[in-house]
């Protein structure tokens, strides 16, 4: 009886669900973060990422169906099985490895603190560093880590949760700044406008790309630009675990994508700058 | 199942209790006592009283909590106006956000409560008062609105227990009560089974003291209905 | 502020995606709603039996899904879903990936929340329904079965029509809080042009909009279903 009524339920659900076509790839991603993913007007997805993968695939012969997910439940709906691979600007950490697997890297870019411009808070430098790599953290990086949590004590700092930023903020600032959590960067970026933040923490290529529309034009840097450590070692694909067929298929695309230089056009399109790996 | 997980979500989530309560004490008060004019209002004979605050319950009875308060939190914040004005020392809050939010959406609720229960006192009683020349504010306070509050506190009890699950909502407006650090843990240990138990059941908790409260407020409200009396 | 040019048909607004996603809505809910109903029917049988364990059991699952926030029950489904129907598929031997797409996720989150509620209402409408009515049948002669189907029934239907109007009103702004599944209804594709187009106002107005005239048209038919069902009550004269 017991059998019967558990079969009839996973019949039933088995119709609910399908099976991934092994000739087709389901590509996860976000569509909230310009320049590396996002929607625009006509429904369609478009960014630096999109332009990657659509042509990862045709390298690869395969077809390429792109799903959207909010940025929270986005390795949650690979575990479920929604996609096989996430491209949505994931960057990869020791911590995200725990669960799923990561392509080699394809894009990297630092993360940096931005203001409103008259907030007082602009052009903060700490220690005459540009840029603060945390991979194996020795007293400089710490030293300018501590001016700037001197610099911006008690004030508001916003954030994507579920994001590098985030356990940067947590680890190494927890206490001195009062952190807020939203689900999508412009969410974030709309209360630093606002006023509710005094600053956001976020990626140099999500913030240049605000900086740009009409809304964003009072934003600007401060601090330097930070990489490494708990900010990860780079944008990957992530994929299942047990999917090492799919992990090698990217892999081989990628380093393909990466020498010939076209990875490395595609990032100069959208962010204006090589952030190819 | 990590019990040890949920032991130590639950220290975390335990955390937000404070925050989840103050929304709910401060939310359900407000709107109660807001909404005993409004009830009033809407029977007044006074048509445009009545008719206003009819679209008021209407609007906001038809459309989501979430929406309310992505509007209110979001919405406003984009308006020049609003943040240069005195509202922005409240509205710049996520707190004042939310209850604002969760205010506006009990007093629609609670009105039609009050209503219902003014409503319900028959006209034998109103007879009777007007019979022993009672004015119209003596009636309102001796006999209606005591009545009205013994019939509605099955529905406001009900209220109060979809305004605790409602702060859940503003964990959304970057707001740490509870479900804002159950999901917090979610993300971080892709435990969902370990923090939703953790949070549902202090919910759950929270819920039944409501319930018991309610049963309580109507024991005592109600002496003719007692066995031995 | 409000940037109506936003909201226009055709590629440079996002019109036809806010319409198409209040049909998404719209789908979602009436799924949800129907498995809502179809389960309460089982958990409500349930209560009223005289077997303790299930009563117990159905009471159990009234109190949790009334009791916990919604987002929490949602969230519950979607993060730890997949790995509890991959548990019953393993079962039968299937170890390869079931895709639980958006629209059944929401469904059944949804559904099983409508269902809490459903069962409620049923329960309230079924001790309304005159005991006296189902010793008549019996005493006609008519069978368990058609007493339940002819006269039981109809009569609980009819008082279960209003309490199931505000249970669809529950389910339908519910869908609201499914952005977590994926799926592109009124809410998700708000905040999905409110941040591309950085104008949240101008896009959570539109929402408001179209679930009010989702609920509205809701209330109105179920107010002739109401109408039409107590046509022929018997009414003192």
């Amino acid at each position: 009886m017991k059998k019967y009524i558990l079969s009839l339920l996973a019949l039933s659900l088995l119709c609910l669900g399908t099976i991934a076509n092994a000739k087709s790839i389901r590509i996860g991603t976000e569509g909230a973060y310009p320049p590396w993913n996002n929607l625009n007007s006509a429904g369609e997805l478009e960014g630096a990422e999109i332009d990657f993968g659509n042509e990862a695939c045709k390298r690869m012969g395969v077809e390429c169906e792109w799903v959207t997910q909010d940025w929270d439940g986005i390795i949650p709906a690979l575990l479920n099985g929604k996609y096989d691979i996430i491209i949505a600007g994931m960057s990869i950490t020791e911590e995200r490895k725990e669960k799923v697997n990561f392509t080699n890297g394809y894009m990297t870019d630092g993360a940096r603190f931005a203001v409103l411009k008259g907030s007082g808070l602009e052009n903060l430098t700490v220690a005459g560093m540009d840029k603060v790599n945390l991979n194996g953290a020795g007293g400089k990086e710490q030293a300018a880590i501590g001016q700037l949590i001197a610099a911006m004590n008690g004030n508001t700092v916003c954030v994507q949760s579920a994001t590098i930023h985030q356990n940067f903020l947590d680890k190494h600032m927890a206490g001195a700044v009062k952190v807020k959590l939203y689900p999508g960067v412009d969410e974030a970026n709309l209360d630093l406008i606002a006023g509710r933040c005094d600053a956001i923490l976020a990626d140099v290529g999500s913030t240049m790309d605000y900086m740009g529309t009409d809304v964003g034009a009072n934003v600007a840097f401060t601090g330097p630009t930070f990489s490494g450590g708990v900010f990860g070692d780079g944008v990957g694909g992530a994929v299942r675990k047990e999917d090492s067929d799919i992990l090698e298929m990217w892999n081989k695309v990628i380093a393909e994508m990466i020498t010939d230089g076209s990875l490395s056009e595609i990032t100069k399109v959208h962010f204006g700058r090589d952030i190819s790996m | 199942m990590n019990f040890e997980l949920i032991y130590n979500n639950f220290f975390i989530i335990i955390s937000g209790l404070d925050e989840t309560l103050i929304l709910v004490i401060v939310s359900l008060s407000l709107g109660f006592f807001i909404s005993i004019p409004f009830a009033l209002a809407r029977v007044s004979s006074i048509k445009i009283l009545s008719k206003s605050v009819y679209f008021y319950v209407f609007v906001i009875r038809g459309t989501p909590l979430l929406v309310q308060i992505y509007l209110i939190y979001y919405g406003l914040g984009t308006i020049e106006y609003v943040r240069e004005s005195f509202l922005w020392i409240v509205l710049k809050d996520p707190f004042y956000c939310g209850v604002l939010a969760l205010v506006l959406n009990t007093v629609a609720y609670t009105t039609e409560i009050f209503r219902g229960g003014i409503q319900s006192v028959t006209i034998g009683q109103i007879e009777s008062c007007k019979s022993l020349g009672m004015s119209r504010i003596a009636m309102y306070r001796k006999i209606i609105l005591p009545c009205a509050f013994r019939q509605a506190l099955p529905g406001y009890g009900n209220e109060m227990i979809l305004m605790v699950k409602s702060t859940s909502l503003v964990s959304l407006i970057t707001i740490m009560e509870m479900t804002g650090l159950a999901r917090n843990i979610m993300y971080k240990n892709y435990a969902p089974v370990e923090a939703f138990l953790a949070a549902g059941s202090i919910y759950l908790f929270i819920n039944f003291l409501v319930v018991q409260f309610i049963r309580f407020l109507e024991w005592k409200y109600n002496p003719h209905l007692r066995i031995n009396s | 502020m409000l940037r109506f040019d936003l909201l226009i048909f055709g590629d440079a607004g996002w019109g036809d995606e806010l319409i198409i996603s209040s049909l998404m809505t719209i789908l979602v809910s009436l799924s949800a709603m129907g498995l809502g109903v179809f389960v309460s029917v089982f958990v409500t049988w349930a209560k009223i039996s005289s077997n303790i364990f299930l009563k117990l059991l159905a009471n159990f699952y009234t109190t949790i899904i009334r009791g916990i926030p919604e987002l929490l029950v949602i969230y519950l489904i979607f993060f730890g879903g997949s790995a509890s129907i991959m548990y019953v598929a393993k079962i039968f031997g299937y170890y390869g990936y079931i895709e639980l797409n958006a629209f059944t996720m929401g469904t059944i989150s949804i559904g099983l929340i409508s269902a809490a509620y459903s069962t409620e209402v049923f329960r309230g409408a079924y001790s309304i329904v005159n005991k006296g009515q189902a010793e008549a049948a019996k005493s006609l002669g008519l069978s368990k079965f058609n007493t339940f189907l002819k006269v039981l029934a109809p009569q609980i239907l009819k008082h279960a029509l209003p309490g199931l109007g505000n249970v669809w009103q529950i389910t339908l702004k519910d869908t609201a809080l499914v952005s977590v599944t994926g799926l592109v209804e009124i809410m998700r594709q708000s905040r999905i042009a409110s941040n591309v187009s950085h104008s949240p106002l101008t896009f959570f107005l539109s929402a408001a909009l179209l679930y009010l005239v989702l609920t509205t048209f809701s209330s109105k038919i179920f107010n002739k279903l109401e109408d039409y069902s107590n046509k022929n009550n018997v009414t003192a004269l």
